[in-house]
């Protein structure tokens, strides 16, 4: 039973704009209402809530097992926070892992990408291959880059040991090389993702441009800056900012392979609230440390999209 | 456009480079996980195993519950996807087909939704389905895997939507088939696909899940497969290797396999996604 003004085109008597995904009139939009609801309210009441009442939590003495109730305790656990050493050192163990994992995956990304664009004869194998990553649950990167580190049976001392560049080393307990190990992880891991979003990005930059730039004699550096990057820009920034947000929030990945270890080198801020929550039951001080990681995301994405859309002015 | 012969070998020898780094830590794996203790003790390690061997799996499956494991992921993974899907396919349809206030809030929460570290949510999460007494049960992780993939399902549906040409449904409607109609015999069929895809894609994110796993999910019996994983790894950070890494082995193939059917489609998800927004 649809009323007739539903299915009829807007057609001859609206000779507005080209446009064929212009809003409808209101009596369709009811139905839309009425559809995203069964997304919305799992949203609201698992997504959305519970990250208000998160917020919320960060200022009460929120305990785990605790049977008398909560109190407001005002900011006394960024008070706490402030004064805690272990935490803000855990802060930049992040920062630099996120950092330290974010760069080199984009410029690899970057890389293969570009070459996955060319005409070359192993593409399709090599395509198939930079997914595999993406695949693997966490865990089973972990367990397996923990058996290439492995001092006595894994791949890398083996190798170091093939070249005649010693013995190798426990890697993943010492203090000097744990971080970069895991590091190296964190860029195999999330590879896949990156290369996919520029590869996208590759496939929209403008081929006749590419060529008229080759005909005229422009380098391969010159035409990658004046045509390729122009049109790579907006989906390089946008990879770029999820990958930093994803990489300091990653848990998983170093949860397997050092626990945070040796002597909290690798305690990612993940790890340290993880921790302050479900093993000391610490409920609103790790929500208050949430509440940190957050502001600290989101002055990164303010600064991140100040220079984007500075960037978009001069474009 | 014409490359030199130095040019092109160049860039074989770094694709090549490329291949080796992605391919080589999951061809350890496999090769550690065929190897008799033995060989895992000598001191040069080969690529291919002397003699193969099916022993690792076998104490694998001895040592930690791994079938019952699979069968908490596997249930766990294919419910949450076909939630997700149901759940999440009429609202990317209005939001590549409308633009109300509703569908552009959804759509934004998609993006900040990511900005957010896991741990401001997993506690209010934790006391939320405490109260719901959901704690420490599969159906509990299933409502918190479905809210966890809804923003990449939102995205790429929404994508596929939008790839489905309006006029097609305009034209349906001016023969006189009614909006339902339009919906099962015009637009779903095109859709399948990606409704699939976007499935697997779901199934797969469940199956590889951790944190919430271990944060929820306390009893052994009903524990997913990466968490029981990590149990191989001992406290002291020692781990049996044969077993650790056939157990790991079995656990990426359902992901290796589906993530092979639709690989085409991922890649091309994202592009949708991302050239009209």
């Amino acid at each position: 039973m649809t009323p007739v003004t539903e299915a009829r085109r807007p057609g001859p008597r609206a000779p507005r704009a080209p446009g064929p995904k212009r809003a409808r009139g209101r009596a369709v939009d009811h139905g839309p209402w009425f559809l995203v609801l069964p997304a919305l309210i799992p949203i609201l009441v698992l997504s959305v809530g519970p990250l208000l009442h998160g917020i919320l939590l960060a200022f009460t003495d929120a305990q785990s097992g605790r049977t008398e109730p909560t109190r407001w305790i005002g900011t006394l656990n960024f008070r706490d926070l402030l004064q805690d050493t272990l935490f803000w050192e855990s802060f930049r163990i992040g920062l630099v892992w996120a950092v330290g994992v974010t760069v080199p995956q984009f410029l690899l990304a970057l890389g293969l990408a570009l070459l996955l664009d060319r005409d070359l004869r192993l593409r399709p194998l090599a395509r198939a291959l930079a997914i595999v990553p993406w695949a693997m649950p966490e865990v089973v990167v972990g367990i397996m880059w923990r058996i290439v580190y492995n001092p006595d049976a894994g791949l890398l001392n083996e190798t170091l040991r093939d070249l005649g560049l010693g013995d190798g080393r426990d890697w993943l307990s010492g203090l000097a090389t744990a971080l970069p190990a895991v590091i190296v992880v964190g860029v195999w891991a999330g590879m896949p993702q990156t290369t996919v979003a520029l590869l996208a990005g590759l496939q929209n930059t403008p081929r006749e441009l590419h060529e008229a730039a080759a005909v005229d004699g422009a380098g391969a550096w010159r035409r990658f800056r004046t045509v390729t990057w122009p049109a790579l820009r907006p989906v390089a920034l946008a990879i770029t900012a999820l990958n930093l947000i994803w990489n300091f929030n990653s848990f998983a990945l170093v949860y397997v392979l050092t626990n945070g270890g040796p002597g909290g080198r690798t305690r990612l801020p993940m790890l340290f609230a993880y921790e302050e929550a479900f093993r000391y039951g610490q409920f609103g001080y790790a929500a208050a440390m949430g509440c940190v990681m957050v502001a600290a995301i989101s002055v990164a994405l303010a600064v991140f999209l100040a220079g984007r859309l500075r960037a978009g002015d001069t474009a | 456009m014409r490359t030199s012969a130095a040019a092109r070998a160049g860039q074989y020898a770094a694709l090549l480079a490329y291949l080796v780094f992605l391919a080589f830590p999951f061809l350890w794996l496999v090769s550690t996980a065929f190897k008799p203790p033995a060989e895992l003790a000598a001191l040069h390690p080969t690529w291919i195993p002397r003699d193969p061997t099916l022993a690792n799996f076998r104490q694998a499956f001895g040592e930690q519950p791994l079938l019952r494991a699979a069968l908490n992921s596997l249930l766990a993974a294919l419910a949450a996807a076909v939630v997700a899907v149901v759940v999440a396919t009429p609202t990317a349809y209005v939001t590549a087909r409308h633009r109300t206030a509703l569908a552009k809030a959804a759509a934004g929460w998609v993006v900040v939704s990511q900005a957010f570290p896991f741990v401001l949510l997993i506690v209010p999460l934790f006391l939320v389905l405490k109260n719901l007494r959901l704690i420490d049960s599969l159906p509990g992780l299933v409502l918190v895997y479905v809210v966890w993939t809804l923003p990449f399902a939102l995205w790429m549906l929404t994508g596929y939507v939008r790839a489905v040409p309006a006029e097609l449904e305009e034209a349906a409607a001016v023969d006189g088939a009614g909006r339902l109609r339009i919906l099962l015999s015009v637009t779903g069929p095109l859709l399948a696909p990606g409704i699939v895809a976007t499935a697997l894609f779901a199934f797969v994110t469940a199956w590889n899940e951790f944190f919430f796993a271990l944060v929820l999910l306390k009893s052994p019996e009903k524990q997913t497969l990466p968490v029981i994983l990590t149990h191989f790894i001992g406290a002291e950070g020692v781990a049996d290797l044969g077993p650790l890494a056939a157990a790991a082995f079995l656990a990426t193939l359902p992901s290796l396999v589906v993530f092979a059917i639709i690989q085409r489609r991922i890649t091309g998800g994202m592009l949708a996604g991302a050239v009209k927004s």
